[in-house]
Parts: C-alpha cells; sequence; structure tokens
C-alpha cells in the first residue's frame, strides 16, 4: 500500500472558476459550499424570526423591512423558520460542512471515498434549498402548517390554503433528506476504510465518531418518514387517503412516522454538537477527554434509545395511555446517558489548565444552556406534566435551550476554533469575545420570558393574543416585548461576528499549520490544506486527545508524531 | 472527466472494498424506506378486513411472471459477476444486458398490467388498497429503472475491461431490487 | 475481493431452479384454500427465498459479519416502527372512545355483498 506517497495531483493545470469553486469534487470546497448556503439560510431564518417575535411584541403593527404580518404570513414564517432552522441550518452546518471538510483530514487522507457522489449530494442540497425558497413566492405563499405538518392541514388546501406551498415544501425536505442519505454514505465509507495507518478505531478524533454515528442514526430512522412524505404529496396532489379518515386513512400514522424520525433527527444533530465541544475543550483544556470510551458507548446508548421515544411527542394526540406510559419511562431514561456526557466533559475540564479563546467561550456556554435545555425536557417528557404543557411556550423554550447550543452556539465554537485552518488566517479574539457575550446574555433574555409564558398558558403558533383575555395582559405582554428586544439585540451583535468572519478571510493575521497546538490531524496539514491535503500522507501513533502527558516537555503530543 | 482517484477510495481498513461497503449501507437505508411502506400497508391490511375484496383483483399471473422475470434476472446479475471476476469481458457485458433485458421485460409485464387495471376503473385513488398498490410497485419500478440505467452505464465500461468491480455492486444493488418484490409478491398478490 | 474461487455457472442455475420451485410451491399454496396454509407459503417461502438470494448471490455467506450486524440493525429498526406504531393505528376505539368514521366504514364494507360500491364524495 503505498498511502505515504504524495497524493497524486501533480496535475498542475490552471483551473477555471467554475471547476475550482463551483463544481469542484474537493471535500474542502463541498464543505465551504454547504456552510455558506447553511449560513446564508440562517440569515433568511434568522430574519423570519425577527418578523415573527416583531408581530408577537406588537400586534398587528408593521414591521420594519416586511411590512404587517397577516396570519397566514405569520403561521407561514413560523414554519419555514423551523424546517429552515433544522434541515438548511442545523444539518448542513454541524454534518455536511463539518464533516466534509474535517473527516478527510482528520483521518489522515486526501479526501472522501467517493468525491463526485459528494459534489452530487450537494447538488441537490442546492436544489432542495432553492425549493423551500422558491415555495415562499408561489400564489398562496409558503407552506404555513408547522414543521411538522399534521395532516389534514398539510394534505388538504383547503385547510391550508397553500395549494403549491405545501407541495413544494414537502418536495424540498424530501430532496434535502436524500442529499443527506448520499452524503452520508461518504462519511460513513470514508472513516470506516480510509484512515490513516496507526489509526485504530479508538484513535479517531471524537467529533468524527459522532459525525459518523450521527449519519447512521439519520440512515436507520429517516427511512418511514420518506415514505411517509411521498404518502403525503399523493394525498396533496391526487387527493388520496392515506392520512384521510373518511378514506380509510389515519392522521396519527403521519404523526408516527414523522417522529419515529423526528426524534433520533433530534440526536443526529446533538451528537456532532458535542463532538465539537470536545474537541474545543480538550485542546484550551490541555486536558485529556475525561472518558473516551463512556462518551462514545453513551452516544451510543443515546441513538439506540432514541428509537424508542418518539411518541413523547404524541402524549395528547388521542394514543393509547398506555402507550404514553412506557414512552414516558424510555424519555426520562434518555436524559441519563446525555447527562452522563455532560458529566464527563465537565470531568474534562476539572484539572486543565483553561486558555479562554472565544471558541472555548463558546463551547462552555455549550454546555450550561445545553443543561438548561435538557432539564426542562424532563417535564415535558412525563406524559402527565406533558398533558399541560404540550403545545405550549414551555416546550417552546425547552427546545431552544436545546437546539440553539446545538445549531448555533456549538457552531460558532466550530467555526472560531477551525477558521485558521478553513482560511488560513485568525479571526479576531476581541470581537469575538463581544460577539459570545452579545449572542449568550441576550439568548437567556429571551428564551426565560418563554418559559415563564408556557407555564402561564402561552399556546404555540398563534398570531396574535388579543382574543385570548387570559394570554393578553400587560405583564405577559411585557414578557413578550423583552424576548423580542432580547432577540434584536442578539441578531445586532451577530453583525461583528460577520464583519469579523468575512474581514478575517482576506484580511486576518496569518496563521501557521497549528495555531492552537492541538493533536489531531487536521493540524499537520498546511491551513488553508491543498488539494490532496497532506504533503505526505500521516500515519498515527497515539489517540488524539494526548494533552499534558506526564514526564514530556510539551504539553500536547500529535497523533502523527513518531515515538 | 478523467478524476484522479483520491488515495482514500484505495484504502480499506475494514478489508471490504469501499464500494462493496457503500453499496450495502445504500442497501441499509432503503430496508428502512420500504420496510415503512410495507409497515404502513400492513397496518391497513391487517385492519381492514375488506380490503380482500379489493385484492382479489391483483393479477396473480402478471405478479408471477414479474417474479420469475426477476429471479432470472438476478441469476444472470450474478453470472455478469462471475465473469466479471474470471475478466471475461464480454461474458460479463452479455449478462449485464441480459438483465437489463429483463429489467425491460418487468416494466413491459407491469405496464400492461396497470393499463388493464387502470382502465377498468382500478386506479390509485379508487380505495386505500390500491393506493398502496400503486404507491409500493411504483417505488419499487423507480428502482428497477435507476438500476437498469446505472447497470447500462457500468456495461460500457466493462466492454472496454474497466472498473469491473462494479459488475458485483450493481449486482448487490440489482439483487435487493429482487429481494424487495419477493416481498412485495405476496403482501400484493397472494395474501387475498 | 472475494476470497474464494469463483462458483461454476452451473452452481448458480442451480440455485436458480430451486428459487423457480419455491416460486411454483407458494403460487400453489393459495389453491389449496386453507388461510393458513396460504400465509405460510405465501410469507415463509418469501423469506426462505430472500434468504437464499442474498445470501448466495449477493454473497452475504461469505460477506464480513458486521455487514449482516448492520442489516440486522435495519430490519430491527422496521420491526420497532411497526411494533411502536401499531397498537395505536390498528386499533380504532379506546376504552372511552369509538373512532366513528372508521367504525362506520368497516361496517359498510362487512355489509355489503357485492363488489366495492363508490364512496360518496367528500368535499
Amino acid at each position: 500500500m503505498s498511502s505515504n506517497a504524495a497524493a497524486g495531483h501533480g496535475d498542475h493545470h490552471e483551473v477555471s472558476f467554475w471547476q475550482k469553486y463551483i463544481f469542484s469534487v474537493d471535500h474542502k470546497v463541498i464543505g465551504m459550499q454547504y456552510l455558506f448556503t447553511g449560513m446564508f439560510m440562517a440569515l433568511i431564518g434568522g430574519f423570519f424570526v425577527y418578523v415573527f417575535r416583531m408581530q408577537l411584541a406588537f400586534p398587528g403593527q408593521e414591521v420594519l423591512g416586511f411590512g404587517t404580518v397577516s396570519p397566514a404570513q405569520y403561521n407561514a414564517l413560523v414554519t419555514n423558520h423551523g424546517t429552515i432552522m433544522i434541515f438548511w441550518v442545523a444539518m448542513p452546518v454541524l454534518i455536511a460542512a463539518l464533516g466534509n471538510f474535517l473527516i478527510p483530514l482528520m483521518i489522515g487522507c486526501d479526501d472522501m471515498v467517493f468525491p463526485r457522489l459528494n459534489r452530487l449530494s450537494y447538488q441537490i442540497f442546492l436544489l432542495s434549498a432553492l425549493i423551500i425558497i422558491g415555495s415562499l413566492f408561489v400564489p398562496g405563499g409558503g407552506f404555513g402548517g408547522a414543521w411538522t405538518a399534521y395532516p389534514p392541514l398539510s394534505a388538504n388546501s383547503q385547510y391550508s390554503l397553500t395549494p403549491l406551498g405545501s407541495i413544494l415544501w414537502v418536495v424540498a425536505v424530501a430532496l434535502e433528506f436524500v442529499a443527506f442519505l448520499i452524503g452520508g454514505i461518504n462519511f460513513v465509507t470514508t472513516t470506516m476504510n480510509s484512515r490513516a495507518p496507526g489509526m485504530k478505531m479508538f484513535d479517531i478524533p471524537m467529533i468524527v465518531w459522532m459525525i459518523v454515528i450521527a449519519s447512521i442514526l439519520f440512515m436507520a430512522s429517516v427511512g418511514p418518514l420518506i415514505a411517509g412524505a411521498v404518502m403525503l404529496l399523493f394525498d396533496q396532489t391526487m387527493a388520496i387517503g392515506f392520512f384521510d379518515p373518511a378514506k380509510g386513512g389515519d392522521p396519527v400514522l403521519w404523526q408516527h412516522l414523522f417522529w419515529f424520525f423526528g426524534h433520533p433527527e433530534v440526536y443526529v444533530v446533538l451528537l456532532p454538537a458535542m463532538g465539537i465541544v470536545a474537541e474545543v475543550m480538550c485542546t484550551f483544556a490541555r486536558k485529556k477527554l475525561f472518558g473516551y470510551k463512556t462518551v462514545i458507548y453513551t452516544a451510543l446508548g443515546t441513538a439506540i434509545l432514541s428509537f424508542f421515544v418518539w411518541a413523547h411527542h404524541q402524549f395528547v394526540s388521542g394514543i393509547d395511555p398506555r402507550m404514553a406510559n412506557i414512552f414516558t419511562v424510555t424519555t426520562l431514561l434518555i436524559s441519563i446517558p446525555v447527562a452522563e456526557m455532560l458529566f464527563v466533559y465537565i470531568a474534562t475540564l476539572y484539572g486543565g489548565s483553561i486558555q479562554f479563546s472565544t471558541a472555548m467561550l463558546f463551547a462552555l456556554a455549550f454546555l450550561v444552556e445545553f443543561l438548561i435545555g435538557g432539564v426542562t425536557g424532563i417535564f415535558l417528557g412525563s406524559s402527565a406534566a406533558d398533558i399541560y404543557f404540550h403545545d405550549t411556550y414551555f416546550v417552546l423554550a425547552h427546545f431552544h435551550y436545546t437546539f440553539v447550543p446545538i445549531a448555533i452556539i456549538s457552531v460558532f465554537a466550530a467555526l472560531y476554533y477551525w477558521f485558521p485552518k478553513m482560511f488560513g488566517r485568525m479571526m479576531n479574539e476581541t470581537w469575538g469575545k463581544i460577539h459570545f457575550w452579545g449572542t449568550v446574555i441576550p439568548f437567556n433574555f429571551i428564551f426565560i420570558p418563554l418559559f415563564i409564558l408556557g407555564t402561564s398558558g402561552q399556546h404555540r403558533r398563534i398570531y396574535s393574543y388579543e382574543n385570548f383575555p387570559d394570554l393578553a395582559t400587560p405583564d405577559m405582554q411585557r414578557l413578550r416585548v423583552i424576548a423580542t428586544t432580547s432577540l434584536i439585540v442578539m441578531l445586532v451583535f451577530q453583525v461583528p461576528f460577520l464583519i469579523n468572519f468575512f474581514y478575517s478571510m482576506f484580511k486576518g493575521k496569518k496563521a501557521g499549520n497549528n495555531p492552537w497546538n492541538s493533536n489531531t490531524l487536521e493540524w499537520v496539514a498546511p491551513s488553508p490544506p491543498p488539494h490532496g491535503n497532506f504533503a505526505e500522507m500521516p500515519e498515527v501513533y497515539r489517540g488524539p486527545y494526548e494533552y499534558s502527558v506526564p514526564g514530556r516537555e510539551s504539553d500536547y503530543w500529535p497523533q502523527n508524531e513518531k515515538p | 472527466m478523467g478524476m484522479v482517484q483520491p488515495i482514500a477510495t484505495r484504502r480499506s481498513v475494514t478489508g471490504i472494498s469501499t464500494g462493496k461497503l457503500a453499496v450495502w449501507w445504500v442497501l441499509g437505508s432503503e430496508i428502512v424506506i420500504f420496510g415503512g411502506l410495507l409497515s404502513c400497508y400492513l397496518f391497513f391490511r391487517l385492519l381492514y378486513g375488506h380490503w380482500s375484496e379489493e385484492a382479489v383483483h391483483t393479477n396473480t399471473f402478471a405478479g408471477s411472471l414479474n417474479t420469475l422475470i426477476l429471479l432470472t434476472s438476478s441469476l444472470f446479475a450474478v453470472l455478469a459477476h462471475r465473469a466479471a471476476e474470471i475478466k471475461d469481458c464480454r461474458r460479463a457485458f452479455m449478462y449485464l444486458w441480459l438483465t437489463i433485458g429483463g429489467a425491460l421485460s418487468f416494466l413491459v409485464v407491469k405496464g400492461c398490467e396497470w393499463t388493464y387495471e387502470i382502465s377498468h376503473g382500478l386506479t390509485i385513488g379508487k380505495s386505500l388498497f390500491w393506493s398502496f398498490y400503486y404507491t409500493a410497485a411504483g417505488l419499487h419500478a423507480i428502482h428497477v429503472i435507476a438500476g437498469a440505467i446505472i447497470m447500462a452505464f457500468i456495461s460500457f465500461d466493462v466492454i472496454k475491461g474497466k472498473n469491473l468491480q462494479r459488475v458485483e455492486l450493481i449486482g448487490i444493488y440489482w439483487h435487493f431490487v429482487d429481494i424487495v418484490w419477493i416481498f412485495l409478491f405476496p403482501l400484493l398478490y397472494i395474501a387475498k | 475481493m472475494e476470497s474464494h474461487e469463483p462458483h461454476s455457472e452451473m452452481y448458480y442455475v442451480k440455485i436458480w431452479a430451486l428459487l423457480l420451485v419455491l416460486l411454483i410451491i407458494s403460487i400453489c399454496g393459495p389453491m389449496l384454500e386453507i388461510k393458513i396454509l396460504t400465509l405460510v407459503t405465501a410469507f415463509g417461502i418469501a423469506i426462505i427465498k430472500a434468504g437464499i438470494v442474498a445470501s448466495r448471490f449477493m454473497h452475504l455467506n461469505v460477506e464480513k459479519k458486521y455487514i449482516h450486524y448492520m442489516l440486522y440493525f435495519m430490519l430491527l429498526m422496521v420491526a420497532i416502527f411497526f411494533a411502536g406504531v401499531a397498537p395505536d393505528v390498528m386499533r380504532n376505539e379506546g376504552t372511552n372512545w369509538i373512532n366513528v368514521e372508521s367504525k362506520s366504514l368497516i361496517e359498510h364494507h362487512a355489509n355489503i355483498m357485492d363488489p366495492e360500491e363508490q364512496e360518496p364524495e367528500h368535499h
């Protein structure tokens, strides 16, 4: 095996802009394509939340940059905010962008095993993104039946009033699933087969493990929903009755199809986020991961348990209460492995020599905020309490306290951490810290009021509470205004990030190969890595977290350094 | 399209070639997709006794003929693989096209069957049984078409002696398509 | 790559012949009109045929073990889905409620003797 030979990319012919950036098969370019698409979609999702929160805080008033919000538009905004943030921001950035960019680098090879399939997966993904955006502009407007798309609202255009929007929504989501199935094949196969010589299974960096487990989890759970999406599409376009009781179908069947995937899906995005935090924390605590194998086994345990909890989303849908009992038990059980992972991370910090870089600050914030999110899930997991909490803002605050750490906070940690490797330059740390505080503090002031509103009984997905006297009290309205104001502050603080990000890309201080003195293989390659990644393919001699090893002068020990 | 194959593609830590590993993972996700759809069919089939009145109208002869065709095409696919293993490119090419011939025959029989059924009012919207019938068999047929197209592309390389390992890979996919039909056949045609 | 000598063509043709025999049995099963026998022959034979195609044609019998485990895992997922959803979707009444629409649909079909009537138009 000539795996140590230089990558056979000695062809120095001129590549056109199109070849190099648009139609490239290089995993790093494809990763960047996913990243920038995801960031763009985040702007759209963020704009939507600005508009509908303005409507909630100041009902009926014109929103700057949008106009008055009609009830139908409100529904479309909340639906597409959720859909876009999960499928077109969280998944592409956490799995596709980071997976594509990092996996070949971290396992010491020159690309993914199927570069052209990789490019195809991005192209399908891009098509799905264009379709979901397009769905907002068709006659009738964008789909407004919530990201969960329960029939008959989603199946029957006489109820949804968005005949085209509903169809395009389903098509976009289905295409996104196909793109991620294809992408996942690449990640799993590459990690299984293409590791550097000497890299045994337990020498693989945690984020690679997590992305691979997430991809397998996705593959194993999305099948029934793809079938369901086809069935929903037929209900929408041909008035078939898969989910119509009058024709013998069952709307609750859709709920099961959706949530059988929907619950594992949240772990699909959680695991890569935890992987990011592991990488960042070990580097900036200069300490070995407290329980590498424990984290892997609990991640696998979480993934498997995640298949047994889905009906906790359906406690009040009329399911058999005896089923609800079983799902309560499993749901409460699944908090154990996740908590275990958090404990391992906290134990990793203990005794470390912590450097408070911006990436580390975001990683630490992840732990704190996700803990709050997880703990509030316990209330929702008990079917008895859920009878009250279901469909209130308590649920919303719970899942934002989990999703925002996953999709925003850990992503920022990843971006600040791997920016030098991606672009060859350093981001500005001062502005990074300003961005950090301006993101995390307002975030809490958005969602703590929403917890309070939820326990006070505020329903979800309501355009205006004017007709709900109990919910339209001045106290409650004040909480809504606080939440909206904090959101605007948080959005404003993203501006320094964007400026920092794009300015540093071109004018930041040049970064060396390994600015953070980290162990993993991606820091061996130049910053940014050329086509083929490594001048000489690395060989691995130890695990990824050998920091502060007693008896060694240096506090880190790269994986590829000869013993 | 001359792309240098990355070193990544040539490595094989697991001992299985990357192409084969990938095809097995594809099949894994397809199992859950078809399994999900067929589970839904099964929920209703077992619940609604009166579906047997609808199911009696499926064409068992056409279904049996198609099962025979697909089993035979699977034979051709594995013979193509065997030929590729002994590097007999012309034989492999012939068997690949016999397999594609099987696929086309399957689609012709299905086309005739569906034309007859639709013209006699047994449409996709007639009852939920027929909705599942057309959806499940339709999804399967799409996989047949995709498989046949990919097989044709692979055969063009094979006749030039290139990428012979892909014969096995498309074969594995093809056998899976056959297995799905092996289960669709009793579900839709026998269990009346 | 394959670790064994390629089989002769006859080997695969013999397996195909076996599959054909099984197919014929599964078609003839229903002709005896015993419901249990029909189901056993139809689905039991389907499982056997699938097993033969998988092990002999797809060469799973000589494939690495973890491919087997991965496939069993996926089948297990389908089983979990079925087991978790069936109690909900396949029961149309609870202890204190009845699904009126489904009940009337099932009764309507149980009562008619002739072939399927058209469902009344629903808006």
